[in-house]
């Protein structure tokens, strides 16, 4: 039950932990998730920095189509922006710290361009221009051989720093997840800040927004850029993680895939993208196991493994929105909620 | 519980936000062949209450959306103090101190009550996004700051401290229209514009929203523009009126006048009533 | 061949091409204009219905023209099924839900297909005369001239449903002001479930008509997409806009891959769709919708 939490002045009560409990556990997760390495198989391992690649586009996304209500399609494609602009970075010799932000920038720039029709259209007219985005994108992605090695792909040197390279997993755990905390929490900063509420206030009523004073243009647009900075920093800590890429990762179903992430996480919340996020990276990993487990009755099942990917993708998407519109962030809310009043009910 | 603010501290921010004067000159209005407003002219004093009223589709909130910016007026000239503001965009007019309210609940769904309140503020916000994202104290000191000021001058003054965590949501339709009330107080206003603040409330909840309307004007000194259907509290508060009908100004003058006025009960309540009257 | 007759020969392609197109546009905007639903589905049903025709007349050896009006009849119930099962509980939702349910409906359909028939291209058996029709130097494959022709007879068809049939006027009534048909004594949801049945209909026949000329393959549905792009140029609720939008978008695209190389084909909608949308944010026919404040 959750007792004793007063607040004495504003500043203790804005924080993002306001409560002994709340830090103690945050601290305690934190802990658990950065000796993850020690304490978990290479499998476990392999899964967690996905999840962690997927968080940081997951969260992303969040602001943009969570948060602002901007519908974007194209997110897809600011993480293959973001992958090959370390690839040529890193090719280049840039290390990671300058590499990754400056992937983060170009899609972000790249964001900027997609959202300038945000202002004037809304809807499925923006859905339709970041479709466009993402398909000219995409197109570059395959034509543009001299950068990106076209159709067969492009290799990405490991993530280096002076000389020390981070090989496998293990670094590269360390490296995703400092990425997801230093992201997340700029994310819940915005939140608590002006520009946060603006963008829920975009989302909600935007005229109305407008009237009181919120500058619909530069708000969608950093919306847009924001998102898509994630979307590109996600795409640098793939190419390092995986070491070579080629177009073909970077296609719709991707952007289904993270919007299923948010749909099914939460809109509008860090806690909903994270929940999307490791459900949406696990349900391929289950399909998997469930592929392998039935192969013996079913055999060439692991061909139907992307459609049937597909399938599942939408099955959540309309289910969570006819069921729990607010995602799994609601469910865990409403635990929470619970154990804050227990024994009391209401 | 109310903490009662000094009436010092409150006369000094009335000295802060003098209320400006709002003047339409001329405005017409608009839509392929409708004409939703015809050669509308009044002012409203500053910090005095003026209140607008007219039968249905008046153009009673189309002008309101014309002095906001939302359309823009055929013709005429709007002044906010001496001002022209038709061409200052819509965004930029709220920096200019003019606020309101909206005639169907605009309460933002997904932010709290607080949040609600704080957007009124955002025009005074500076904090770039770097800062932003990284609640640098400067961003911190600024969001501290306007918390401050939100609930010590607005939520105090409105007694809405016990709901302000809830989502607005949860809210009945009274409590929500205060906490639109209190949106547009946060925006530091100098001209306020009410659009039906009583509407669909009982007798009690009208007083009180009208003793607050009343202490908005007298201690902040604000403008205030009305537009409201119940005359009662209409010809209480205000001390000047404009009717409208038809998208024209037929009347205005000080309630009183208006009462009398045989354009005025035609157009409420028929011709024939005039001699009547 | 010279220069002019190269010309007027993809011309004339892309516009025959882009009248079948225009059936696609007009399955979407049915869908837009009865129930305000923009159905981003719309390419993975008219794929499906191509796929039952396939399946009907391949796999099960039935007849073709019968496999048609087997899939058309299929699909409308699917259509009905997909209004009840997944539009109506989202009915108190935003538009933005709406439209991202209608992208979680065509992954289901896409991968379903995908999984059940594999990513390979088959080759439905037409249900027109192949024979070519020759304009002097030009040369037009007759499955895209009577394709087209079809295309032409069934728009005309709708337009005049819409305009003069009772049940077209009822149709729109329920899609300009739903509360007021239903006190009207309308019943709404047979309208709204004969607008998605109509629009599956129209989808399937473009669909059959499409993989016939062009093969049968899961990228059919992409198709689908730049037919919106098309539509976004039209205006969204603008049949005629549509219509004009994917002609144009069928002209475009054959001479952007007759002259620029077959690649080019599918950036084209959008690059247009993009410049458009910078001049003319609602489109070239669309009506900018006032609102309410």
């Amino acid at each position: 039950m959750r007792t004793g939490v007063f607040h004495e002045n504003y500043r203790s009560a804005e924080r993002l932990w306001d409560s002994p409990t709340a830090r103690a556990w945050m601290a305690a997760f934190t802990v658990a998730l950065f000796a993850l390495p020690f304490w978990g198989s290479d499998y476990v391992l392999a899964i967690a920095c996905i999840v962690g690649i997927h968080l940081v586009a997951t969260m992303g996304l969040n602001l943009t189509t969570g948060n602002a209500g901007l519908i974007s399609l194209s997110h897809a494609a600011f993480l293959g922006v973001g992958c090959y602009t370390v690839s040529w970075l890193a090719r280049q010799g840039v290390p990671f710290f300058i590499a990754l932000p400056a992937a983060g920038g170009l899609a972000a720039i790249l964001g900027l361009i997609v959202g300038l029709p945000s202002l004037r259209v809304k809807g499925l007219y923006l859905a339709i221009a970041t479709l466009a985005a993402h398909f000219i994108l995409t197109f570059i992605f395959r034509e543009w051989d001299s950068v990106t090695g076209g159709v067969p792909g492009t290799s990405i040197p490991r993530a280096s720093l002076f000389g020390f390279q981070l090989v496998g997993d293990r670094h590269n755990f360390y490296l995703i997840f400092a990425c997801v905390f230093l992201l997340g929490l700029a994310a819940r900063n915005l939140a608590r800040t002006h520009h946060g509420r603006a963008f829920v206030a975009v989302r909600d009523r935007d005229i109305s927004a407008e009237i009181l004073g919120v500058n619909l243009l530069r708000t969608k647009l950093m919306a847009f850029a924001i998102g898509a900075f994630y979307a590109g920093v996600a795409g640098g800590l793939l190419g390092y993680f995986y070491g070579n890429i080629t177009p073909e990762y970077f296609v719709l179903t991707l952007a289904v895939f993270y919007l299923a992430a948010i749909i099914v996480g939460g809109l509008g919340t860090v806690l909903g993208s994270v929940l999307g996020a490791v459900f949406m990276t696990l349900v391929p990993e289950v399909l998997r196991l469930v592929a392998h487990a039935s192969s013996q009755w079913f055999p060439g099942i692991a061909g139907l493994l992307l459609p049937m990917g597909q399938v599942v993708f939408g099955l959540l998407i309309i289910g969570f929105l006819i069921l729990e519109p607010h995602g799994l962030a609601a469910i865990w809310s409403r635990a929470r909620r619970y154990f804050h009043l227990w024994p009391f009910r209401t | 519980m109310n903490i009662p603010v000094s009436a010092a501290t409150l006369r000094s921010d009335a000295a802060a936000s003098t209320g400006l004067a709002l003047s339409v000159d001329r405005v017409a209005l608009r839509f392929g062949g409708i004409h939703a407003l015809r050669d509308v002219s009044f002012s409203a004093a500053p910090g005095q209450i003026t209140a607008i009223i007219g039968p249905n589709g008046a153009g009673k909130t189309s002008v309101f959306n014309t002095i906001s910016g939302f359309y823009r007026p055929s013709s005429g000239t709007i002044r906010l103090g001496d001002q022209d503001i038709n061409s200052i965009p819509v965004h930029a007019r709220a920096g200019m101190g003019l606020a309101r309210t909206f005639q169907n609940i605009a309460l933002f769904r997904g932010l709290s009550v607080l949040e609600n309140i704080k957007l009124g503020g955002h025009h005074t916000m500076k904090a770039g996004v770097l800062s932003a994202v990284t609640y640098s104290r400067a961003a911190r000191e600024e969001e501290l700051r306007l918390r401050d000021e939100v609930e010590r001058r607005v939520i105090d003054f409105l007694e809405i401290d016990h709901i302000r965590h809830l989502p607005v949501d949860a809210l009945s339709y009274g409590l929500q229209k205060r906490v639109e009330l209190a949106r547009a107080l946060a925006m530091q206003p100098r001209v306020l514009m009410l659009d039906e603040p009583v509407a669909g409330m009982n007798r009690e909840e009208t007083e009180d929203m009208a003793r607050f309307i009343l202490d908005v004007q007298e201690e902040w000194g604000v403008t205030v523009l009305l537009v409201e259907h119940d005359m009662g509290m209409v010809m209480d508060i205000s001390s000047h009126v404009v009717v409208l009908n038809f998208g024209e100004v037929i009347a205005s003058g000080t309630p009183a006048h208006v009462r009398q006025h045989p354009q005025v009960i035609e157009a409420y309540l028929g011709a024939e009533s005039v001699g009547a009257a | 061949m010279s220069e002019l007759s190269i010309f007027l020969e993809y011309s004339l392609l892309g516009l025959l091409s882009g009248g079948v197109m225009a059936l696609l546009a007009l399955s979407f905007v049915l869908v837009y204009k009865g129930t305000g639903v923009i159905n981003l589905a719309v390419g993975e049903i008219m794929m499906l219905g191509a796929y039952l025709y396939y399946a009907a007349v391949v796999s099960f050896g039935v007849n073709p023209w019968l496999a048609f009006a087997g899939s058309l009849a299929v699909i409308a119930v699917l259509a009905i099924v997909i209004e009840r099962l997944v539009l109506r509980p989202l009915s108190g939702q935003s538009a933005v839900s709406v439209l991202m349910a209608t992208i979680g409906l065509a992954s289901i359909i896409h991968g379903g297909v995908e999984a059940v028939w594999g990513g390979d291209t088959y080759t439905p058996p037409g249900l027109l005369p192949r024979t070519p029709l020759m304009m002097g130097d030009i040369l037009i494959p007759g499955a895209v001239l009577g394709n087209f022709l079809i295309a032409f007879v069934l728009i005309l068809a709708f337009v005049a449903f819409f305009r003069y049939s009772r049940t077209g006027i009822t149709l729109r009534a329920t899609a300009s002001d739903p509360v007021t048909a239903a006190t009207l004594g309308i019943n709404i949801h047979h309208a709204q479930r004969l607008t998605w049945a109509l629009s599956g209909l129209v989808g399937t026949v473009a669909g059959v008509l499409i993989a016939s000329s062009v093969g049968l393959s899961p990228l059919l549905s992409g198709t689908a997409l730049a037919v919106l792009a098309a539509i976004v140029l039209g205006g969204l609720d603008s049949v005629l806009g549509a219509i004009v939008a994917s002609l144009l978008v069928g002209l475009i695209e054959a001479l952007a891959a007759g002259y620029l190389g077959g690649k080019t084909r599918d950036l084209v909608p959008y690059v247009v769709v993009l410049a458009v949308l910078v001049v003319r944010p609602y489109g070239i026919f669309g009506s900018r919708t006032i609102e309410r404040l």
